[in-house]
């Protein structure tokens, strides 16, 4: 009897290590966050961990296509230099299979830099296995990273300002915001998460029915 | 033959009183901030604050509000899905099309999508800047995706993110009904 019940125990045991393994687990804010390498425009591969003097990085899920991300890009544009004041890097990422959409393609991604001049590199997540991670559910949507003895946390996700379409109406610069404060050294942030409405991301393994 | 007169009008005054409060509870409301014409065809615009009571309808239909774009291709592609029942099911199903086009494209976008589509049903605009506020309003498990689809009867909500099928469309009027 005793042994069955030991037995149980370990059966127990290791289903639920094995379950913790197999979870889909995406960063909750104050969570630690996983670098990545993804191939630039430019042909050569990037991660957090080349920018040695970064203070964090404030990541944009992007794309060519999405009405809410083009009208956001002159303020994307904006934002990396005001980031890199506060040196903090902003690297955008296209999610998207472009199979969907031929304008996400990464040949396009390289067009749309040039003509826009982006200040910023622009990855793609080829594999589709970055943005689950950071549970990007639409783009843009925007994740700012932490860098605190050498390692990376989740302080800020959600939308770039309050109003998509009228730059000159915007209230609420929550981006801006997030990153005045930490360079402040605030820990207790005004905006940790919000929310904009955006394009879905697309991905051949979620696209039902 | 005074008295019969008196009790006889203070019965239809409260007939009549207690039918106008019943009237009040079951109409819809509806008032868009703002009518915008072009080509035959008029866009009704709300902002959140003017778009809640609608979301709210409290009068034994089953409504179902469908928020899309005419630049979110799984927008489009779900549509013919409304059209078909709204063709199919008359009675107490009520579908509304909450397009999230931006403002300035109502005339050049929006307008010519419903009329090159021959959309049938009704499509209203939500014009609201605090969509912070609003997405979790109508939903707080919201990401803010579009499409998304909220069905509604008296004060009953269920919420769908991502694109419907014919199926789950009927089945979650049917869990309402």
């Amino acid at each position: 009897m005793k042994n069955n019940v030991f037995l149980l125990g370990i059966v127990l045991l290791i289903f639920s290590l094995s379950a913790c393994n197999t979870g889909e687990k995406t960063y909750k804010i104050g969570d630690e966050v996983e670098d990545f390498s993804l191939k630039n425009i430019d042909e050569t591969y990037v991660s957090m961990a080349d920018y040695k003097y970064a203070k964090g990085f404030v990541i944009i899920f992007t794309c060519n296509h999405c009405p809410y991300s083009v009208a956001y890009e002159d303020r994307i544009i904006d934002l990396a230099d005001y980031a890199r004041e506060n040196e903090y890097e902003l690297i955008a990422i296209n999610p998207n299979d472009p199979s969907f959409y031929p304008e996400d393609s990464f040949e396009n991604m390289k067009i749309r830099a040039k003509e826009k001049s982006f200040n910023f590199p622009y990855l793609i997540d080829e594999k589709q296995e970055i943005y689950p991670k950071f549970g990007a559910t639409k783009t843009p949507h925007v994740f700012i990273v932490k860098k605190k003895n050498n390692k990376l946390y989740l302080v800020y996700k959600g939308a770039i300002d309050d109003n998509h379409e009228f730059p000159e109406q915007v209230k609420e610069k929550y981006v801006k915001t997030v990153l005045d404060e930490l360079a402040a050294g605030k820990e207790d942030l005004t905006y940790t998460e919000t929310k904009a409405i955006g394009c879905s991301i697309k991905d051949k393994r979620t696209e039902e029915k | 033959m005074k008295w019969k007169l008196i009790t006889h009008t203070l019965i239809f005054v409260l007939f009549t009183a207690s039918c106008a409060n019943n009237n009040r509870d079951k109409k819809l409301v509806y008032n868009p901030i703002k009518k915008v014409k072009d080509n035959n065809y008029t866009l009704d615009v709300f902002d959140y604050k003017s778009l809640k009571p609608l979301l709210e309808a409290n009068n034994d239909t089953v409504y179902v509000f469908n928020f899309w774009a005419t630049w979110c291709k799984p927008c489009i592609e779900e549509l013919p899905v409304f059209e078909e029942f709204n063709a199919n099911n008359s009675s107490k199903v009520k579908i509304f099309l909450i397009s999230l086009d931006f403002s300035k494209n109502i005339t050049t976008k929006l307008i010519p999508f419903i009329k090159n589509n021959n959309i049938k049903l009704k499509v209203i605009l939500l014009s609201d800047p605090d969509s912070n506020y609003w997405i979790n309003e109508i939903n707080s498990d919201w990401s803010g995706a579009i499409p998304a689809t909220i069905f509604v009867k008296n004060g009953d909500r269920i919420f769908v993110e991502g694109k419907i099928n014919k199926e789950e469309l009927q089945n979650n009027i049917n869990k309402l009904k």
